[in-house]
């Protein structure tokens, strides 16, 4: 196979290679890439492949984005994970926009891993997804490289007309002349080739945008999503490729002392049976083989419990309350909360809890590893490429250039598959070694071994004591948080832990808006033996259900309303005004509702995004709390997407609504007490109400949405629950006494 | 020896008949459209048809489908399920698009004993398929566009 074929390749050896693949595909313009041929038999070729028919070269650096074919297709490289957040509809809209190409010519392909070319942008040199970044880091990146292209076309165009460049014109994928020349990018693409690549490119004026900002741009993703066809992790199949079912220890910090391996090889279809770090890994030809063999295995496991967690949620809570009357490491100090507060008219003390939670994508964990001639093909639904490449290549004494990822579609992640700790591509390199590194092999996770791994979202107390003054103003605030880091003892640390204090534990707190003259925010990070990890909108996901919550009740207690309230102190964060204002408006906030219903409001912005809610909420009898309607406001700067948005505020509400409701990890003596959708629940259907979505329109840079909705959510249905029943909820999931 | 029908497809096979149809499915006769998710009917992302009726592949072993007739979404081709595709396209549904297949096959399945389903009627039907994205509301509308393309 040759993977070193070079860019810009004949007519001739684009179309026998594309006759090989059987895409009958033909290319002319490649920036900066060059094209290795994939086994077409194994998986089939088209977005979602990702990585497999192209690999990144040196040409034409940084902007390795843009394939213009001569069948006129153009194809995006996107250096971003595909997991629903639309970055395969997001990224290339923005190369499309500057290239005036035509949307339906327009495909999506996911990047190699290579953090030279690909790297998140504001990640420094490190390639990955996460914290609603894809779109905000690509930005210029890719309106460029989109520049870029177009004008060697033009280029190419003028040479071949004799015309002055800036006579021609392009739209919807065509370039013209007054003289009544037309031709398409296909038939361009070979002269663009041979195009010196500008070194500085002319960006649009948003006020001649067509792609971006319009609603009918439909998903790149959709058609394989909705015909079955699309590639992900759990449906790779390659030759001789076993899959591997891993039994973990019933206690995190176990490690396996002993065991028979006879009962599981007895199992048909059972390969092998192997001791990895993280517990032992039966592997199979087929899943249900591994399935039954870890089965026949498990009761002759003896487990070293020497070191196990064996807390329960209590417990923690208990600990963590006992912390939380200490001061903890300052994360913010404006002014002298406590002297404020001992000279306050009134005051308000509450404590507010969060479970664990699992991420609970609907693809359980899962991760391919087969052996190349000069390394290992890592095919995963990828969301930390450097990251992983490293920790893989660390496992199987590699470099990490040897370890090759090809991104497939994750099938969710909500965080989980960027672990800071590569901890499923790690065991999947485990398995691999120890059977012998031959053999392909697919590390699958059971829904429970999904349940019950840990890598929660770490489970979180706040206390809060705040102080009005004679008039009803709030003058205090102190906050105190106590939570396990996420990222102590990752290569994180470094960055996101600043003077002692983790700024994932306190975002969405120590930034608290409101203008309250002495403000002061602590934190304690105790250190326990279960792990933990970001999950979608990550500090947030705590810190704005304890602030949103807190500042209805001092709303309360001045005696006004919750939305005029936070208004007023909000001067100088117009953002977060212009959400709320439009939250408020379009939801019909003071006007009359059915009997019954009642709403919540909650304002929150998270990863630069700004994001107002107001809940209409029905108690019905015997406390069950249901949702009715949610109205959202969202201001994200310039909307790329309008419709994925719309998606993204109503689906990341949708996941919010699960944990704000139903879903919680709870531990007992060291023993996770669910393991699967009936005990660990989620929203379902009919359970989701009615949303409506309004975006604020703005000229300010993109930023990003798959995160900022799920966390406004909590707050705005119990601050509704308040209204309806008088009753401060503030532990999570809501549940009415 | 179990036979089964899949998509129009005899298929002969040799394996454990307590495995359960889904991996049948999957791992050996090699259609992946149809999902694993949770090993106990709970998530719905295996839904398929066996012998014309919406069932859990992943709760039904392979004794059960014995020389029965499966359609996966790999062959789904009825008047409702490609309307209700279309509406899926329309509309912009999926996200991360891994529940889909199950949410097709058991939206596909009510429209053809309900052709116009209430909102309270989608729910009840499609309660048992989870989405972790949370696309119900356009679960929801696209359903009842469907169910206007089929009117």
């Amino acid at each position: 196979m040759d993977t070193n074929r070079i860019e810009n390749l004949s007519r001739r050896d684009f179309l026998q290679l594309g006759i090989k693949l059987g895409m009958g595909v033909g290319a002319g313009l490649t920036l900066g890439l060059r094209l290795a041929p994939v086994d077409a038999q194994m998986l089939p070729a088209g977005p979602g492949i990702a990585g497999g028919t192209d690999r990144a070269a040196s040409a034409f650096e940084p902007n390795a984005f843009v394939r213009i074919g001569t069948d006129d297709t153009v194809t995006v490289i996107v250096k971003h994970l595909e997991m629903g957040q639309g970055t395969y509809t997001g990224l290339p809209t923005i190369v499309a926009e500057e290239l005036d190409a035509r949307w339906d010519q327009i495909r999506a392909e996911g990047a190699p891993a290579d953090s030279r070319l690909y790297n998140n942008l504001f990640w420094g040199p490190a390639q990955g997804t996460g914290g609603s970044t894809a779109i905000a880091n690509s930005w210029e990146q890719l309106r460029k490289a989109g520049a870029a292209a177009r004008q060697m076309l033009v280029q190419a165009a003028a040479e071949r007309w004799e015309v002055p460049a800036q006579e021609i014109e392009v739209r919807d994928g065509a370039l013209t002349h007054a003289s009544g020349r037309r031709a398409t990018f296909g038939e361009l693409a070979e002269a663009a080739a041979s195009q010196p690549v500008p070194a500085e490119v002319r960006l649009k004026d948003p006020a001649e945008f067509r792609l971006i900002g319009n609603p009918e741009i439909r998903r790149k993703d959709a058609a394989g999503k909705i015909d079955g066809s699309a590639l992900f992790t759990q449906d790779v199949r390659l030759p001789g490729m076993l899959t591997a079912l891993v039994l973990h220890p019933p206690r995190f910090g176990a490690r396996v002392r002993s065991f028979d391996p006879a009962p599981a090889r007895a199992v048909p279809g059972v390969a092998r049976v192997v001791q990895i770090p993280s517990g032992l890994a039966v592997l199979g030809r087929d899943f249900w083989s591994a399935k039954l063999g870890r089965d026949a295995l498990t009761s002759s496991v003896v487990w070293d419990e020497s070191e196990a967690f064996r807390l329960g949620s209590e417990e923690i809570l208990a600990q963590f309350r006992t912390l939380a009357d200490q001061p903890g490491t300052v994360a913010r100090r404006d002014g002298d909360a406590q002297s404020a507060l001992a000279n306050a008219a009134r005051v308000i003390e509450a404590e507010f809890s969060v479970p664990y939670l699992a991420h609970a994508a609907m693809e359980p964990i899962d991760c391919v590893i087969a052996p190349e001639a000069d390394g290992v093909r890592v095919i995963n639904g990828e969301q930390s490429q450097t990251a992983d490449q490293g920790a893989a290549a660390g496992v199987l004494g590699l470099k990490p250039e040897q370890v090759r990822i090809e991104m497939l579609y994750a099938g969710g992640s909500f965080g989980r598959r960027a672990n800071p700790h590569s901890d499923f591509v790690v065991e999947a390199a485990e398995i691999f070694k120890a059977a012998g590194a031959k053999t392909p092999i697919k590390l699958q996770w059971t829904r429970e071994d999904d349940t019950r791994a840990g890598w929660y979202r770490p489970l979180f107390l706040h206390r809060i004591k705040a102080g009005l003054d004679a008039e009803g103003r709030p003058i205090a605030w102190h906050h105190r948080i106590v939570g396990q880091s996420i990222v102590t003892g990752t290569p994180f640390e470094k960055v996101l832990v600043k003077d002692g204090v983790d700024q994932t534990s306190v975002e969405g707190a120590a930034n608290l808006p409101y203008a309250i003259p002495h403000i002061q925010t602590e934190l304690h990070s105790p250190k326990l033996g279960v792990p933990v990890q970001w999950w979608r909108s990550v500090g947030s996901t705590h810190t704005a259900f304890a602030v949103e919550c807190l500042i209805d009740e001092l709303a309360a207690l001045a005696g006004q309303d919750p939305v005029a309230f936070r208004m007023a102190l909000l001067d100088g964060h117009p953002r977060h005004q212009g959400v709320l204002r439009l939250a408020a408006e379009k939801a019909g906030w003071g006007t009359p509702l059915p009997a019954g219903r009642s709403r919540g409001v909650a304002v929150h912005e998270s990863f630069n995004s700004f994001v107002a809610q107001v809940a209409e909420v029905t108690v019905r009898k015997g406390g069950r709390i249901r949702v009715d309607r949610v109205v959202i406001a969202v201001d994200c700067g310039i909307a790329i997407n309008p419709d994925v948005i719309k998606a993204q505020m109503e689906g990341g509400m949708g996941f919010g609504l699960s944990a704000a409701l139903q879903s919680e990890i709870t531990l007992k003596d060291g023993l996770v007490q669910q393991s699967n959708f009936h005990d660990y629940q989620v929203l379902r259907i009919d359970r989701m109400p009615e949303v409506e979505v309004h975006i604020v329109p703005s000229a300010e840079p993109p930023t990003g949405v798959g995160e900022p909705a799920t966390p406004v959510i909590a707050p705005a249905v119990a601050n509704a629950v308040f209204a309806a029943t008088g009753q401060r909820l503030r532990q999570l999931p809501l549940k009415l006494a | 020896m179990i036979r089964l029908t899949v998509n129009g497809i005899e298929h002969d096979l040799d394996l454990d008949p307590s495995m359960p149809l889904l991996w049948a499915i999957r791992d050996h006769i090699g259609l992946t459209g149809t999902k694993y998710g949770c090993g106990i009917a709970q998530c719905g992302s295996c839904t398929l048809y066996l012998n014309g009726t919406a069932v859990r592949a992943c709760a039904t072993p392979l004794s059960a489908a014995a020389g029965g007739q499966v359609t996966t979404i790999e062959g789904l081709d009825t008047p409702a399920g490609k309307a209700v595709q279309q509406a899926w396209a329309e509309l912009d549904v999926v996200q991360c698009g891994f529940c889909q297949s199950g949410q097709i096959m058991a939206a596909a399945a009510l429209l053809a004993s309900n052709p116009e389903p209430t909102d309270a009627e989608i729910d009840a039907a499609l309660a048992g398929n989870i989405c972790r994205c949370a696309t119900y509301a356009r679960i929801r509308a696209a359903i009842k566009r469907a169910s206007e393309q089929l009117a």
